[in-house]
């Protein structure tokens, strides 16, 4: 036992190592993914916090009413946000939607294609598989070093920690979705003609459709499920405000900022369910 | 000239196709095969040619091939030896060999494919499952719309065009398949068992309606079935298959008479013969009738009695000792058995079976065959039990096998 333990394996060492040497030849890359997601995030927030309260706040009400057709989500939507604006958490709160939406768009601008590769390639299928697991089961402070050492603080590596996290739901359910289309409908497509292009544009996606929905719906809340714990690498908004009243064991300002966190969550939940599954339904 | 023309097909699904190759061609099984390679031979030795306008269905029971040899004819199924030949304006392509662009042109303007479970898209309406196949050539939208509408009249759908596949009926949902295949006018149809997943009564009016339509559209359709009642009502040639290779390949009336081996045989003991065997197969040839005092005598007790000329015309008739003239069959029978009582009745060889039955029914006599005016033969109580007994198999031994085929047949 003592020999065991006295022989140890550097596996720690050889990841660091090899976080250096990555580093050390492609900080450049690192630099302009940092440049570029920098940007993005803090236009969003720029725009958002340029527009009005009160005429943001109208404008979600009526997203929602023109993808539910329905009055009673907004008028849901409106006093909760007025609620928040009223706590004072307005400007967190935009910044930690900016953060949200961003890593949504970046999970499904890579994942959707991942998900319809590995649905296509069974190898990619197979190689792809442990890495999802690794993303899904691996703490997330662990991680949460290395993006620091690549992106620097602040809100960029919060973001990038989000999306290893949040991206796997929509490979796994764009996965799902389109290697879950009938033999049949293929059949049919190719029987017509379809070139792969086609294929996939006019039955494997359509059929895939509602479960790729579910799949960015998750990566969502998955992802504001991660805002406490990227404001420890810098990323502002309502996670901030969480980790400072933890800080100094501020309860009433806790209270307020999970309060704010969880409006966030039901609005965002609430908007992106889909509402009737009408056309898709099967 | 043949539209489609199979030149020993063979199709191997797996890696080892090579391997299997060389087994089967040394005259291996498809269970030798399978143990020794791991691949599965799908059709063997395929050799077929099917003329312009002609329903030609595969039939066997499942996992005979039938439909795997469907699936080479629009490349579903990428052949592994041997030559398809499609006729097209003239010259003759080879489906085994032609390239990707070429198969595609086929696909769009030529073969269409109806199939078994229908493969509706269910997020289009039925008007837009329908211009599938044009959205997917390229046609405007607007020319879409009115080859649409048009499909849709010819099947009787158009005011359903804006509901959801799973809104219609199986059988409603099988025109949609029907019209989606002929919405890009190709010449030739595939069709994949398309009726089995329907219950009986609309599988048949679907097959009435198939047949009423192939009149105007005149369509090459290769037809897949596993039931030979259904295969011999629309075939107009049937080929049966058997562990991936073509066992018979006939007009279904041959096939009725002159099964090649066991296999068919059983099919047939299971057939329904009245729309399948016809009068000159069923008759007594009058060469094999005997003259007494110068007359033929037909019928119960000879009641019929039947002088001919020289050349085999009918001369002079008598039932029951009164003359009678002799009257032409209608072809259905109009007015029923009260008007044809107590007549004597000609037909040409071509009458079916049930037919035949109809006619000795309604008129109490035998049905005397008739060919350019001649006589070639009757139809009598005799004629139509020797029928009928020669589907249900002559001997026990032979009744008991035809059971174990419809068990078969299920499983």
């Amino acid at each position: 036992m003592e020999w065991l333990t006295s022989h140890k394996i550097p596996l720690g060492r050889w990841i660091e190592d090899g976080v250096d040497v990555v580093y050390e030849h492609s900080f450049w890359f690192f630099d302009a993914i940092s440049t570029g997601l920098g940007f993005v995030i803090e236009g969003l927030i720029a725009i958002l916090l340029w527009l009005p309260a009160l005429l943001l706040i109208a404008m979600i009400a009526g997203l929602a009413f023109a993808l539910h057709r329905n009055w009673r989500l907004p008028l849901l939507i409106v006093p909760a946000l007025l609620l928040v604006a009223n706590m004072g958490y307005w400007e967190e709160m935009v910044e930690t939607i900016a953060l949200v939406l961003t890593s949504t768009a970046v999970c499904v601008l890579i994942g959707v294609p991942l998900g319809i590769a590995a649905a296509h390639r069974p190898w990619f299928q197979a190689g792809l598989r442990p890495v999802l697991d690794l993303m899904q089961t691996i703490p997330t402070f662990v991680y949460l070093i290395p993006t620091m050492v690549f992106f620097g603080l602040g809100v960029v590596p919060g973001l990038i920690s989000t999306v290893v996290f949040a991206m796997p739901a929509p490979i796994r359910l764009t996965y799902l979705g389109v290697s879950g289309v009938p033999r049949e409908l293929i059949e049919a497509g190719e029987a017509f003609g379809a070139t792969p292009g086609q294929l996939l544009r006019k039955v494997e996606l359509p059929y895939a459709m509602p479960a790729i929905m579910t799949g960015i719906t998750q990566c969502i809340m998955l992802s504001l499920s991660m805002v406490v714990i990227a404001a420890l690498v810098g990323a502002d908004g309502l996670g901030k405000e969480v980790v400072r009243a933890l800080n100094s064991a501020d309860i009433a300002r806790g209270f307020e900022s999970g309060l704010a966190i969880v409006i966030v969550a039901i609005l965002l939940d609430r908007i992106c369910k889909r509402a009737d599954p009408g056309a898709g339904g099967r | 000239m043949a539209v489609l023309e199979f030149k020993s097909v063979d199709l191997i699904f797996g890696r080892a196709w090579q391997e299997a190759l060389c087994l089967v061609d040394e005259g291996a099984g498809r269970e030798a095969v399978l143990e020794k390679t791991g691949a599965v031979v799908g059709v063997h030795d395929a050799n077929l040619a099917i003329e312009e306008g002609e329903i030609c269905v595969l039939m066997g029971l499942s996992g005979s091939g039938k439909s795997s040899l469907l699936r080479c004819i629009n490349g579903l199924n990428p052949i592994t030896r041997g030559e398809l030949l499609i006729d097209d304006g003239g010259h003759r392509i080879d489906i085994a060999s032609c390239d990707a662009a070429t198969l595609r042109r086929l696909r769009t303007d030529r073969i269409a494919m109806v199939f078994q479970q229908f493969a509706l898209m269910p997020w289009r309406t039925v008007a837009e499952n329908v211009g599938f196949g044009l959205e997917l050539k390229g046609v405007s939208k607007v020319e879409r719309t009115a080859r649409v509408a048009e499909k849709l009249d010819l099947v009787g759908l158009s005011q359903w065009r804006d509901k959801y596949a799973h809104e219609l009926s199986g059988g409603m949902q099988q025109r949609v398949g029907l019209a989606r295949a002929f919405a890009t006018d190709g010449d030739i149809l595939l069709m994949d068992e398309p009726f089995s997943a329907l219950d009986p009564l609309i599988r048949q009016h679907l097959q009435d309606e198939l047949m009423e339509l192939q009149q105007r559209l005149k369509k090459t359709i290769v037809f897949v079935s596993h039931d030979l009642d259904e295969a011999m009502k629309i075939g107009s040639h049937i080929a049966i298959m058997e562990s991936g290779r073509i066992v018979q390949y006939g007009r279904p009336e041959e096939i009725a008479l002159n099964p090649a081996n066991d296999y068919v045989a059983r099919f047939v003991a299971h057939m329904n013969p009245m729309n399948v065997l016809r009068g000159g197969s069923l008759m007594t040839p009058l060469a094999a009738l005997a003259e007494t005092g110068g007359a033929l005598r037909l019928g119960a007790g000879g009641r019929v009695a039947l002088r001919l000329s020289a050349d085999r015309r009918p001369e002079r008739l008598t039932l029951a000792g009164e003359t009678v003239t002799l009257r032409h069959w209608d072809g259905s029978g109009e007015g029923g058995a009260a008007a044809w009582r107590d007549s004597v009745v000609a037909a040409s060889a071509d009458i079916t079976m049930g037919e035949a039955i109809l006619i000795r029914h309604m008129s109490g006599n035998p049905v005397l065959l008739v060919e350019d005016g001649q006589m070639i033969g009757v139809v009598g109580d005799e004629e139509i039990y020797r029928g009928l007994l020669r589907q249900t198999g002559k001997s026990e031994g032979g009744r008991r096998d035809a059971n174990r085929m419809g068990d078969n047949r299920d499983g």
